[in-house]
């Protein structure tokens, strides 16, 4: 046999071998990546120390949310183009000690619904007797969101109601009902959002308020007058709804300064949080973009400055759908985890979980993308994520929600998807060229992702043995110990879907401790103030959020996992206002309700 | 396949041209993917990273370099592995640095190893490219949305695009199948009932300045004559049009991928049949 046949049979099989190798790869990462097998709430307890039950309706919560029905304009591509709307929050608006549950509903004419918690397991809608459910009324457009602030410190959570119509400010009148004062406060009258938080970003004690566009703001998606209201590009598109910053001028009125304070972007903004990446006792905001890249804004507490792409986050355009900070490395530094689209073979983003690099800090600080050694890059068409310490074993885990569009289950839209949004901006900027959707889906039917967090840098996808087992279009994910157990349980909005509630047993040895701040010097509602809890020679820093994930808004209880035997050294609190304070041995098994010192 | 005696062999080469800008012709395809990638990557950011791209180059022109210096005895002319090697780092997307070197790696090896009669008869990249995409979708995809979606920088590509090929003498292929793709795309619009525009749409996007410029025009994978260069080139057109109207997503690839190398062989057996005729006329 000559050399050169030789060589030609050597090169032969490390050719086939290379051919092979994909499928060798596939074979890896699913076992790494998912635990899919099926169990009951013992064994997912014993292994994982956590199940997660669906008890909407034990709890008589039976909400189904309404898409919107837009300009027939839009008929052949409507499930898309009104496939948002679902959404989540918490909030105890009565301050009877049990959190309570505010969905939103985007058809004309449907109501969105305040689930009191009655503390007994069960639920009550009272958003009617309260005058907050019937808001979506014609002319007026409809409900995308809500998050919660007590803007007018008088002790109350206030609602700002997030809409792609006329945006609603409702004062909360000491839990007993609530007012609408919108024109008071001096918000515009028509705004298509998806996002909005509240923050104190100049640190003055009021809570601003920052809404982020998607479509603009010209646009009445009830009433088009042209059909080119689509992104004109997929990942570079300039041409959505401008972002509102409203300073909150304390006397029930509101100044609208985004462009003074250096916000200018066009952007289609899906999702907004806020939290001090840098240590400066600001909280900087950032803003993941559908159709683009995400921003960070840095905020010096008087000028915003986007550096999103000088930190790393903001270099890659994706379709940006949440955005949610955790702690996951008990580093005492916040990873940003913003979702994506990943469809096999089609369309491979994969999420970002942005942490910061080792050495980076303050203004200098850097960010890389370490989602896929983390193991949480692919998530389907992934929306609301949450970071939350589902089984009180001390890290942060990650709850995903996903599926775009869930029609017929044998027909998909992709292939015309991806052939349109590909091509040139005049093509896809105008809804009349996209092709009919006639029924199929679009990345439906998606299984969720509950990812466990190792502690050491990997997390393993938990969903289907913990009980998480739903396909519906998710979209909004809250957490919140809703029964005051010590555990955090899941509420999940879904398109077009039911609104589920995971009730959420964990392994009683697995210890836990709760924190609920009040603000004096500081906004009431405390948001922006930080805590840091030092623990069996860990530590890890939560931060209480105005808004968080995809259109959604936990607890502003901060609860800590603790892992088995805890030794609480101190909890150290960091006020908006400045001021520091620190608890020493706080009692684990406990909320502590700490109010702001003097 | 053949054993590999002999180093690839080029199409007669025209008559030589002066160089463009003082470039040699060999150098103008890589020049000008290099300006794409560059501009694209600095304007609209259309690169996953640098270092996936490098990663890319790296492998295709280290493996060409090895693999030459084996079969060949020779150190091969990186031209070619280069052209290969960056249309893999601009067309394959994923999160995951592998795909771009085992796309690179299978598409070099490819030339190699999938040989019939001293020749390779795969596009080096369209095959690493389509069978990637077709083995490990969960991991990878190509590039469809990028330049920003906008006109301007799509006129600019179009238009050195076709000044380029044209001044390599392939501009019939590339023009037969821009006419072949438009006329199929009113057809699927008036068959299927969907919007012209949507139809017309992916020509409008970079996967297809890479596939025309690029991929269809490679000389070592097309055949020699003129007229057959455009039979081939249709047929591509007509394989894709039956591709899409089963909504496959890479029509293009999958279509090159069959249709090209079949007739490479229909080319190589007519070869063959008329060297056996001029033979038994020469012994009569």
């Amino acid at each position: 046999m000559s050399s050169n046949r030789i060589a030609r049979a050597i090169v032969t099989v490390i050719f086939i071998g290379l051919l092979l190798t994909p499928l060798a790869m596939k074979r890896y990462t699913v076992r790494r990546a998912t635990d899919s097998s099926s169990s009951n709430a013992a064994s997912a307890i014993a292994r994982h120390g956590f199940y997660l039950q669906e008890v909407s309706h034990e709890a008589g919560i039976n909400f189904v949310h309404q898409a919107p029905q837009l300009d027939p304009k839009l008929e052949r591509i409507m499930p898309e183009v009104a496939s948002m709307g679902a959404s989540v929050s918490i909030v105890d608006y009565d301050r009877d000690g049990w959190p309570d549950i505010y969905v939103t509903n985007s058809a004309i004419g449907s109501k969105n619904a305040l689930y009191h918690n009655l503390g007994n397991g069960k639920f009550e809608d009272v958003a009617p007797a309260l005058g907050i459910a019937d808001v979506n009324q014609q002319g007026t457009g409809v409900s995308t969101g809500a998050v919660w602030g007590d803007y007018d410190n008088d002790g109350y959570e206030d609602l700002f109601l997030i809409k792609w119509g006329r945006p609603e400010l409702y004062h909360n009148d000491q839990g007993h009902g609530f007012t609408r004062v919108t024109e008071q406060a001096g918000l515009p009258k028509w705004i298509n959002a998806n996002t909005a938080i509240w923050f104190d970003y100049d640190g003055d004690g009021l809570l601003d308020l920052f809404v982020g566009g998607y479509y603009s703001e010209d646009i009445d998606l009830w009433h088009l007058t042209t059909t080119r209201i689509m992104p004109d590009s997929f990942e570079y598109a300039r041409n959505g709804g401008r972002k509102y910053l409203f300073h909150n001028l304390g006397n029930g009125k509101f100044e609208e300064v985004s462009a003074k304070l250096g916000i200018n972007s066009h952007r289609w903004a899906l999702a907004a949080s806020a939290a001090d990446l840098r240590g400066t006792g600001h909280p900087d905001l950032f803003v993941a973009n559908d159709y683009g890249v995400s921003e960070l804004y840095f905020n010096d507490g008087a000028k915003f400055r986007e550096m999103g792409e000088q930190t790393g986050v903001g270099f890659a355009p994706k379709s940006g759908m949440s955005a949610a900070f955790g702690d996951i490395l008990n580093q005492g530094r916040y990873a940003v985890y913003v979702s994506n689209i990943s469809e096999d073979g089609i369309l491979i983003q994969g999420n970002n979980l942005w942490m910061p690099k080792e050495g980076t800090s303050g203004d200098a600080i850097k960010y890389e993308n370490l989602a896929r050694d983390f193991g949480v890059e692919l998530g389907g068409w992934s929306f609301g994520a949450q970071f939350g310490d589902l089984n009180n074993d001390g890290t942060l885990d990650l709850y995903l929600a996903n599926g775009y569009i869930s029609l017929d289950h044998h027909r998909s839209y992709w292939y015309d998807f991806s052939k349109v949004a590909g091509g040139n901006s005049t093509i896809i900027g105008d809804a009349k060229n996209w092709p009919s959707f006639e029924g199929r889906s679009l990345s439906g039917y998606q299984n969720k992702r509950v990812w466990l967090n190792d502690g050491a840098g990997k997390f393993i996808d938990v969903a289907q043995s913990v009980g998480v087992t739903d396909t519906y279009d998710g979209r909004s994910v809250a957490l919140a110990d809703l029964w005051n157990r010590g555990v955090l349980d899941v509420v999940v909005a879904n398109q077009k879907g039911p609104l589920l509630v995971y009730r959420n047993t964990v392994a009683p040895e697995n210890e836990w401790i709760e924190f609920q701040l009040k603000g004096t010097h500081s906004n009431r509602s405390a948001i922006g103030a930080q805590v840091t809890l030092f623990w069996s020679g860990q530590k890890q820093v939560q931060e209480v959020s105005g808004g968080t994930g995809f259109a959604a808004q936990n607890d502003r209880r901060l609860h800590f996992g603790l892992g088995k035997n805890p030794n609480v050294d101190k909890a150290l609190i960091r006020w908006p206002s400045g001021k520091t304070q620190t608890i020493d041995h706080p009692a684990v098994h406990k909320l502590h309700t700490i109010e702001e010192p003097a | 396949m053949s054993q590999m005696t002999a180093p690839v062999t080029s199409p007669p080469a025209p008559a030589p041209r002066k160089p463009l800008i003082g470039l040699d012709n060999r150098y103008i395809a890589p020049a000008f993917i290099t300006c794409i990638l560059l501009v694209g990557h600095l304007s609209f950011g259309i690169l996953e990273s640098y270092p996936k791209t490098l990663l890319a180059i790296f492998t295709s022109i280290a493996l060409e370099l090895i693999l030459g210096r084996i079969f060949f005895h020779k150190w091969v002319h990186p031209v070619s592995a280069y052209i290969s090697g960056i249309s893999v780092g601009i067309l394959v997307r994923s999160p995951a640095f592998w795909p771009y070197a085992l796309c690179a790696a299978i598409s070099i090896m490819s030339k190699y190893v999938l040989r019939v009669k001293g020749r390779h008869i795969w596009n080096p990249s369209n095959f690493g490219i389509s069978v990637l995409l077709f083995l490990a979708p969960e991991a990878v995809a190509s590039l469809s949305i990028q330049w920003g979606n906008y006109l301007l920088p799509m006129v600019v590509i179009w238009v050195l695009g076709s000044v380029i090929i044209a001044r390599l003498h392939r501009f019939h292929i590339t023009g037969i199948y821009v006419a072949s793709f438009l006329a199929f795309a009113f057809l699927r619009s008036w068959m299927l009932g969907s919007p012209w525009q949507s139809e017309v749409s992916p020509i409008t996007g970079p996967m297809y300045q890479l596939f025309i410029f690029f991929m269809i025009t490679d000389p070592k994978t097309t055949v020699r004559t003129k007229r057959g260069q455009c039979i081939v080139v249709f047929l591509v057109a007509v394989v894709e049009m039956l591709l899409r109207l089963n909504q496959v997503v890479y029509a293009p690839f999958y279509a090159l991928f069959m249709v090209g190398p079949s007739a490479m062989l229909v080319e190589m057996w007519m070869d063959s049949r008329r060297a056996q005729k001029e033979k038994v006329l020469a012994a009569q």
